[in-house]
């Protein structure tokens, strides 16, 4: 390449990325393909703008939001995550909608020829590594304490906790076999039908709902404000549910 | 959050025990090998040596997952020591080991083989013709006389080690007490947005560094020949 083409080409790149109007959306790793299918549906709908994803544990997100990461959109996959961020008043509270749910399942790798019939099984020899999210900052984790705390069996069980940076993680240990079970959302189980199944689908102490709210310090508020009630619109229910997350109640 | 900072001693001791074990493993294979590419002359010795250095531009995200292929318990390697041995590499301080060791490599075999390049082999000569045997030779010459850049590239690989993270979160996991080094402590200090903690061990990672990478200044080859 000639020398003389560079400044031409940061000048067609720098173009590409100010033409459109970027919303950039951080959302709980769970959320990570049922998002990713309805981005062209969003942009379609709202011709010039273009979603910017950032998917990881929502406790993750948080801290970067909080440390000053330029974000449009938050979607948390608990509601003690979005109430932290609400005292902070980094989202704009009046407009925090519930935007889908999901449930709790225990799973166990494809091959496993035994699998839990109760939650008190895990205490058994044969579970000697447990995936879960570490509760201190991935939503999954904290719903699994709950679990196992008011069920009397996290003390029995934390020692035998490998923790997961995010729910995607407890579910790749659980699918390669490199731990005997794990807590993952119903709609994670769900990617990896070959490799996991799910042995119980376990009550939650609280229901598992998604809040999504615009941020406070959003460059496009009003876009930001669209995109979350979009997620409530009819079409993008549909997308989720058939990513299997259940209506918002 | 006052308890946390006796909390934060244990992952310290446990990144000093797993960098102490990859620097001990690198000290035999990356000695070796330098010694190897620096006097051996064999066909497709410029390739061995571009794969032995890999480890250190590849990303530790890239080597994690050749690693968890390699050593999972559904791996060629994980595999049969699982089947042979009853031993599982993953989720151990072990695996740690082995994420730190292949990651901090190449600084040891580097240092290594240059350190070996620079002695004069009359002098190796000069001790073959008094009589010694080739292990004597390498022992009370050569070694002695590399030593120095050696130890070097061992320091350096120590600090290295001292921070892995990427492969050493995909093998070792985050087992607080067990697998849970400094970086990874650190990683999840601030993703729970527990900043003192975040603090402090950031402090005491970027000391222990400093005073490797100092007392590897200390030993370069180049101070030697500058005093000289």
């Amino acid at each position: 390449m000639k020398l003389s083409t560079l400044p031409a080409l940061a000048l067609l790149i720098g173009l590409g990325a100010a033409q459109a109007a970027e919303l950039t959306v951080s959302a709980a790793a769970s959320l990570n393909n049922a998002f990713q299918e309805l981005a062209p549906a969003f942009e379609a709908a709202h011709p010039g703008t273009k979603l910017q994803y950032n998917f990881a544990a929502s406790g993750a997100l948080l801290q970067q939001i909080a440390k000053g990461a330029p974000v449009d959109v938050f979607v948390s996959a608990d509601q003690a995550t979005m109430d932290q961020a609400q005292a902070q008043g980094l989202v704009k509270r009046e407009q925090r909608r519930n935007v889908m749910s999901n449930s709790l399942v225990l799973i166990v790798p494809a091959a496993s020829t035994q699998p839990p019939r109760s939650l008190g099984d895990l205490a058994q020899p044969a579970y000697q590594r447990v995936a879960i999210g570490l509760p201190a900052s991935v939503p999954v984790g904290r719903y699994t304490q709950q679990v196992l705390q008011a069920a009397g069996l996290w003390t029995a069980i934390e020692p035998r906790m490998i923790g997961a940076n995010n729910v995607r993680q407890a579910l790749d240990y659980v699918a390669r076999g490199e731990v005997d079970a794990g807590f993952v959302y119903a709609t994670d189980a769900a990617l990896v039908p070959g490799k996991v199944k799910v042995a119980l689908t376990v009550p939650t102490t609280e229901p598992i709902l998604y809040p999504a709210a615009p941020m406070a310090g959003s460059a496009q508020p009003e876009l930001a404000q669209r995109f979350v009630q979009w997620l409530l619109s009819p079409p993008a229910q549909a997308v989720l549910a058939r990513h299997g997350f259940g209506q918002p109640r | 959050m006052g308890s946390s900072f006796s909390g934060a001693l244990v992952p310290l001791l446990l990144t000093l025990k797993v960098a102490g074990w990859a620097t001990a493993i690198n000290l035999v294979l990356g000695i070796g090998a330098g010694l190897l590419l620096a006097r051996a002359r064999f066909p497709g010795r410029d390739l061995l040596d571009a794969a032995l250095t890999l480890p250190m531009v590849m990303p530790p995200t890239v080597l994690g997952y050749y690693l968890l292929v390699l050593i999972g318990t559904q791996g060629p390697l994980g595999g049969w020591l699982l089947q042979h041995f009853g031993i599982r590499l993953i989720f151990s301080w072990q695996a740690a080991v082995i994420a730190a060791a292949v990651v901090s490599f190449p600084l040891v075999f580097k240092a290594a083989r240059a350190a070996f390049e620079t002695v004069d082999p009359q002098l190796e000569d000069a001790a073959r013709s008094l009589g010694l045997g080739e292990a004597a030779v390498f022992f009370r010459v050569t070694l002695p006389l590399a030593w120095r850049g050696i130890l070097a590239g061992l320091l350096l690989a120590f600090a290295r080690a001292l921070g892995e993270f990427g492969a050493t979160l995909m093998v070792a996991g985050s087992i607080p007490g067990k697998t849970q080094t400094l970086s990874i402590a650190v990683y999840e200090a601030v993703q729970a947005g527990q900043d003192d903690v975040a603090n402090f061990l950031v402090g005491v990672t970027s000391l222990t560094c400093i005073a490797v990478l100092l007392a590897a200044g200390r030993l370069a080859p180049g101070r030697v020949l500058a005093r000289g």
